[in-house]
Formats: C-alpha cells, structure tokens, sequence
C-alpha cells in the first residue's frame, strides 16, 4: 500500500467513524431531548400525551392530596396564571411543600393529568430552580431580586 | 492580617507568572540564556507564593474569620473541622485557587526534576504554564477574590450546603482538580513542543508520565464522585448523565486517547500532529469542565447575566486558550512530519481506531452537555439532555471500542495479523457466547442488551487474560519458567492488563445493576417485613437523633435471610438547621454479590414512606474504577516511565532486550 492510500484509508475510518457518530445523535436528539414548559406553555403547545417533558412553577397551596395507598400523591403546579394537575408516585423530595419550586419529569395522560416519574428538587429552601424562576418570570409573577444564589454541586 | 497576607501572596504570584511567561519565551527563541534560565527559579517562586495565599484562605476558615466575605459564605463556627478545611475549595473562589496553586506545584517539579529537558524547551513548558496561571490568577483578582472583605463583620457563617458535608464529597474535587491540572502539562509540552517545531519520541516519554498521572487522578476523582453520588443522594443511581459529571468525564475520555495515542508516538514515532492535538483539547475539556462547574453557568445560563464580568473574563479566556492554541496548531502542526509508514492493521492502527472512537465519544458528550446551554441562550427554550440521549449516542460507540480492545493487544507493531489475533481469541468469543447462554439460561427474564453486555465484558476479559497468557508461556513452558516470565514483565504491561480488565468489572457492574436491580417503594408500620433481593426486611421503627450540626430521624431494619439475623440498617433523614436543608441518608450494606439500600422518607398515618433496592454487583462499578487506578499506577511506578527515563536511554540502556512494551 502507498503512503497515499493509507492516509485515505485512516481519513476514510475517521470520516465514517464522525458520520456514524452524526447519524446516532440526530437520532437521539429525536426523543432524548426533554423540553421544559410551564404550566401556561403546556397549555398552548399542544404537547402529544406521552412525550416526555419536564415541567415546573410552584405547587399549588392546599392542593396536595394523598391518595388511600399512601404512596400516590396528587397535586397542583402553578406558574400563577395557569395550573396542571400532576399525579406521583414515590417518595417526594425533602424540600416538596407546597407554595415551593418544583420541577416534575414525566408525561402529560390523556385525561389533562400529567404522570410525573420524577420530581427534582435538589434546592435548599431558599432557592428556586432557574427554570420555574424563568417560568415565573414569563407569567409575570416573579418578584426580582427574591430568591438567593442557588446550591452549586461541585 | 493573614487574609491580607494571601492577597498580596497572590498578586506577587501574579506579577512572578507575568514574567515567567513572557521573558523565557522570547529568551528561548532569541537565545537569551539568562532569561531561559529565569524561569525554573521563577517557577518555584510562584508555588511558594501560592501555597502561602493558600494556606492563608485555609487559616481564615479553620479560625472561623467572619471578616473575609468568603467565609462568610461557605463556612459557620458549628462546622465540623474537617468540613471548615474541606469548605476552602468548595466553593468558586477557594477552588480556582486550589487549582492554580496545583498549576504551579507541578510547574515547580518540572523546574526541579526536569533537568534532562533542554534548557530553551524547559524554558518554554514552564512559560506557558505560566501564562495559564497568569489567566487564573487575573480571574481571581478581578472578579472573584477569595480574601474580599467584610465590613462589618456577620457574627456567624451561612455555613455549607449540608450535601456536602461528607468525606467523600470533600476530597473527591481535588482528585479532579489534580486530574484536570495535570493535563495541562501535556499541553504545556504540546505548546512548547509547536513553538520549537519538533516532536519526537524523547517528547513522548515526557509527555506519557504526566498524562497517565494525570488520568490516574483524574479516575479516582470520578470514581471518588459517582460513589458519593450513589450513597449520599439517595437515589440509588451512579451516574446521571449530569453536566458536572459530564464535565469530568470528557476530559477523562480525551484524556484516555491521549495516553493511547502517546504510545504510538514513543514506539512508532507517528501520529504526532494528533497527539499535540489531544494534548491541546484534553486541556481545553479540563479548563471548560472546571468553568463550567464553578462559574454557575450550569444552574442558569442566565447566571453570567448576573456577574457578566465572570461570564466574559471566562469566555475571553477559554477562546485565548483554545483559539491561540489551534492557531499555533493550524500554523506549526503540518512541519510536524510523521515517521514510518502506518498500516491500518497493526498496533498503531488499533490504537488509532481507539482514539477515534474515544474522540468521538467525547464529542458527543460534549455536544449533549452544551446543546440545552445553547439552546437556552439563544431561543430560551428550556431543554435538558438526559440518560436516553447519551444511551443512544455514547452507548453504541463503546461496542466496537470493547470489541477492538480485546484485539489491539494482540497486534504486532508495524505490521499485525488481524487474523492470526482472532484465532487467538478464539476462547475469548466461546466465552462471549458461553456467559451469554449461561446468564440467559439462570435468568428467567433478561434483556438481549443485557445479554450482549456481559457477552463484551467476558470478551474484554477473556482478550486481556490470553494476551497475558501468551506472555508469560502459560500451558507453553514448565511453571518455573512461566512463574519467572511473570516477573519478569515490565510493570507497565501489568498495568494495561489490569486498567483493560477494570473495564470489563466495570462492564458487568453496570449492566447487572441497570437490568437486575429490585426496587421496592412502601409504606412500612413498625413489625412490617417485606422481601427484597432475597433479603427480609423488618421494620422495626423510627427515633429521633440529634446530630453534631443536625437533627435527625433514624429508621431501624433489621435484616434476615432463612430465618438468621443478619445485621440492622439505620436510614435517616435529617435537617440541618445552617443552611435549612432536609437530606436522607440512605443506609447502604455493601457486598460483592450486590447492595441493600434503604431510604426512609415520611411518615404516612401510623407508617413511613420506604424505598429499598437491592442492586447486584453494583459495587464492581467502582471496583473496576479502582482497577484502572491500580493499573495506571503501576504503569506509572514503572522504570521506564520515571521521569529519567529519556536519559538512560540515550546512555545506551535501551531497554532493547525486553520484550516490547504493550501498554
């Protein structure tokens, strides 16, 4: 083999190797994004039930209820204009309360409900998640300059 | 006082930097001797001004001096001691100084020990480090001083976010930090390397070193990091795909190729404008990673709105490293000449193949970690870039990576025998299918991808074993001889079997514990007993306790198997009143065979909340890691690679009758 075409053959390996690369994250970009929406989003989006996405605002006072298995909760999230109701089943996190920040992930059900897998709340009680501050601020409720420097995980 | 003292420390370690960065570059191309030879004692000037203003920060926090603004914020006088020292690099401020005073710890020792290099070269390796330090320490000073003041002074701390507060989360970040900083003196040399315009194998046995201590830290800070992640935040994972992992573990991939691909360089003499590359991104991955992590960016893109000085002295200055770099690249690399003719199969074509598909990976993680800060910033659509994506797109690229691991080692340099390799590992594939039928036939219900993961591993495993084997004469010579052979064998071989068959513990650690594990989630009144993992577990209650900064609720479980106790377990779930923040802490019983693992949470009527997992052989994970550690550092202590190798070699104790290295 010449020296040309070995160099050919090592571009030729490096250019698949990137095109196969290419080809597995255009695929991946089609379901493994997760968008984030707010409640008033989620209403004029037209989200597809089913699809993953996260959500987040605040829960809603008095509108967490636990359901008969001890375990199911159900509850309200708010951005302050609009609502969605969110049913979950697991342990919450610590700092779950209501009138605090929550981010949910999970699917919108066809009945309105939207079945969160997961809810993150990995803030102390000061802070508030960017995106449900974000959300706040869209639906022009948000207070500037309330809420502290969020916790940084190193 | 002392806080004064650090400060002005720094800004001399600043004004020392400014000086050993530019003096002996221009002294080393203009053929100035004295000013080459500024930089070695310059070099060990600015770690001991560094370590000086570090000390100082340390002292404020172990004396609790609510005077200094950083303090204040990350510290409280109930803190633990060892958690006061730990809070003086985990923060933005305290780390940026950690990481530069290891900057310039490492720029002394090759100010000490390099007494091999050439003068000119020496001159210029510690030149840039300088002027990376001199980046750091401006960014320190102008936007975020560890020793800015308070006046007048709080009374008490805010004290540091509770998750923190735990031995493994204390020491990991500084494991990473030595990882990240040792990367930049291989683009220190690769830099050095540009400006003189040659790279050659001497080049490489400096570089390798660095690179393999670099990687060797840099692995146990992740594996530090994913195991503190699975025992103290509760949720049973190891690995979340998180932007601050990823930001580790990008630099911990390119750094891999790195090591790789300096092999080629030091054997084969090619390869050599890739390798000065890898070098150039590896640093450039590690300095994004630390940004990214301690500048915020990463909870809000919107956090450079709030400090736009942060946010532009950092964009200024990656796009200075990067781009000049590349620059310099783009202009010296084509007089970089390649040595010998490269067939793809050969050992070097192997290990090229690997560096490919590591560069990609990275790529790939690199682009998944930014894309949701892209996005943001420029439609301000929210996205996060989870587990499915980096399972579709990181996943399929280590299955031929694994594949090609088993076979590389097998290659001649130069000239290799794809085929003759494969019927060598001939046993290595039964054994592949074998695992495969036996795993499918004892379990009832498992996934195809489970079954060709642990078909890889035993591939992997197997491959690394036989190429051992075939070294040492097992089965071939009496056992004496082979027992003599072994050895015999140059440590840094050792190493490479042991770094490759981390991988595949690993391998198996993680596809047992993502297919296999058992998750349970119920509500337990005291006297309940529930089954998990072939475990019984009772409950038997909750207490309060009262923590030396913490209250807390502790569950007791008393666990059983056929009918003999066991051990207990004590989940709790606790509050700390500085900051106000709840935490559970999960009680963990580690074995071999795979760990129960126990959360509390609330109490529902007369019961509580309960989550127990039991997750087979999830603890191979880490021991894989360790593995790797292990093989990196037996490399490392190997004689050829100490750091006076270069001069034995040239005094003519090449070591020509060993058998060829195959790291």
């Amino acid at each position: 083999m010449t020296r040309k075409r070995r160099r050919l053959l090592t571009v030729v390996a490096g250019m698949s190797c990137l095109g196969v690369a290419v080809a597995l994250m255009l695929n991946a970009y089609g379901d493994g994004l997760v968008f984030f929406y707010s409640p008033s989003e989620l209403e004029s989006h037209h989200v597809t039930p089913g699809q993953r996405l996260r959500i987040g605002g605040l829960v809603e006072e008095n509108s967490v209820v636990r359901q008969s298995d001890g375990l199911t909760i159900t509850f309200k999230v708010t951005d302050l204009s609009k609502t969605v109701p969110v049913s979950y089943r697991g342990i919450v996190p610590d700092l779950f309360r209501e009138g605090q920040g929550v981010v949910a992930e999970g699917s919108l059900g066809a009945d309105g409900v939207f079945m969160a897998s997961n809810i993150l709340a990995k803030h102390d009680e000061k802070y508030m998640p960017p995106e449900v501050a974000a959300a706040l601020k869209k639906s022009g409720r948000w207070k500037d300059g309330a809420g502290p420097e969020g916790v940084t995980k190193p | 006082m002392i806080p004064e003292i650090g400060h002005f420390a720094l800004i001399l370690a600043l004004a020392v930097a400014m000086v050993q960065g530019t003096l002996p570059l221009v002294g080393a191309a203009r053929n100035i001797a004295p000013w080459v030879a500024l930089a070695r004692p310059a070099a060990v000037a600015q770690a001991v001004l560094l370590a000086i203003s570090f000390a100082a920060l340390t002292w404020c926090y172990v004396v609790s001096d609510f005077s200094v603004a950083n303090v204040v914020a990350n510290s409280h006088s109930l803190k633990p001691m060892l958690y006061k020292v730990a809070g003086v690099w985990g923060n933005h401020e305290g780390s940026l100084l950690l990481w530069v005073l290891v900057l310039a710890v490492f720029g002394s020792a090759v100010a000490l020990f390099g007494t091999n290099l050439p003068a000119p070269f020496r001159a210029r390796v510690l030149a840039v480090q300088a002027l990376i330090a001199v980046g750091f320490d401006l960014f320190m000073l102008l936007t975020s001083n560890p020793f800015a003041r308070m006046d007048p002074a709080p009374v008490d701390g805010m004290g540091l976010n509770p998750l923190l507060q735990d031995p493994g989360l204390a020491f990991h970040p500084p494991f990473l930090y030595l990882g990240y900083v040792g990367f930049s003196m291989a683009y220190s040399f690769a830099i050095a390397a540009l400006l003189e315009g040659r790279v050659d194998p001497a080049w490489a046995r400096w570089v390798r070193p660095w690179t393999l201590a670099a990687w060797v830290l840099l692995t146990f800070g992740i594996v530090g990091g994913s195991h503190w992640a699975y025992y103290e935040l509760g949720w049973g994972g190891w690995w979340f795909w998180d932007p601050v992992e990823n930001a580790s573990f990008m630099p911990w991939l390119a750094g891999t190729a790195l090591l790789h691909s300096a092999i080629v360089v030091e054997k084969r003499d090619t390869l050599k404008s890739w390798t000065v590359l890898l070098a150039i991104v590896t640093f450039s991955l590690s300095l994004l990673g630390t940004f990214l992590v301690r500048s915020g960016v990463l909870t809000s893109v919107h956090a450079f709105a709030t400090d736009p000085a942060r946010g532009v002295f950092i964009l200024g200055f990656l796009l200075v490293v990067v781009g000049g770099s590349l620059t310099l690249y783009a202009v010296r690399a084509p007089a970089l000449k390649g040595g010998g003719l490269f067939a793809p199969m050969s050992r070097e074509g192997s290990l090229l193949l690997n560096n490919l598909l590591l560069s990609t990976a990275a790529a790939t993680v690199l682009l998944g970690t930014l894309y949701p800060l892209l996005l943001d910033a420029v439609t301000g659509e929210k996205v996060s870039v989870g587990k499915p994506y980096f399972d579709m797109t990181f996943g399929p690229l280590m299955v031929p990576l694994f594949a090609a691991m088993g076979i590389g080692p097998l290659m001649a340099w130069k000239r290799g025998d794809l085929a003759g390799a494969i019927g060598r590992l001939r046993f290595a594939f039964l054994a592949a299918l074998l695992i495969a039928a036996v795993v499918w036939w004892q379990v009832s219900k498992v996934s195809v991808l489970a079954l060709f993961g642990y078909s890889l591993a035993a591939w992997v495993a197997i491959g690394v074993l036989i190429e051992l084997a075939e070294r040492i004469w097992l089965f071939k010579a009496p056992p004496a001889d082979v027992f003599r052979r072994l050895r015999r064998l140059p440590r840094s071989s050792i190493g490479m079997t042991l770094a490759h068959l981390g991988i595949a513990v690993t391998l198996i650690g993680i596809v047992s514990s993502e297919s296999f594990t058992e998750e349970h989630l119920i509500v337990l009144k005291p006297g309940d007993v529930t089954e998990v993992g072939g475990y019984f577990v009772a409950f038997r209650g909750v207490e309060e306790v009262e923590g030396p900064n913490y209250t807390a609720l502790r569950g007791r479980f008393e666990v059983s198997r056929d009918g003999k106790f066991l051990y207990a377990m004590s989940p709790e779930a606790r509050n700390y009143p500085t900051p106000p923040m709840a935490t559970t802490e999960a009680a963990i019983r580690p074995t071999l065979g795979g760990d129960l693992y126990v959360v509390i949470g609330e109490a529902q009527g007369d019961g509580w909340a309960a989550r127990l997992y039991f997750k087979p052989l999830v603890q191979w994970i880490w021991g894989g890691g360790l593995f790797m550690v292990l093989g990196g550092m037996l490399s490392l202590s190997d004689r050829r690679h100490r750091i006076g190798a270069p001069r034995q070699a040239a005094a003519g104790l090449a070591p020509a009758a060993r058998p060829a290295p195959a790291e």
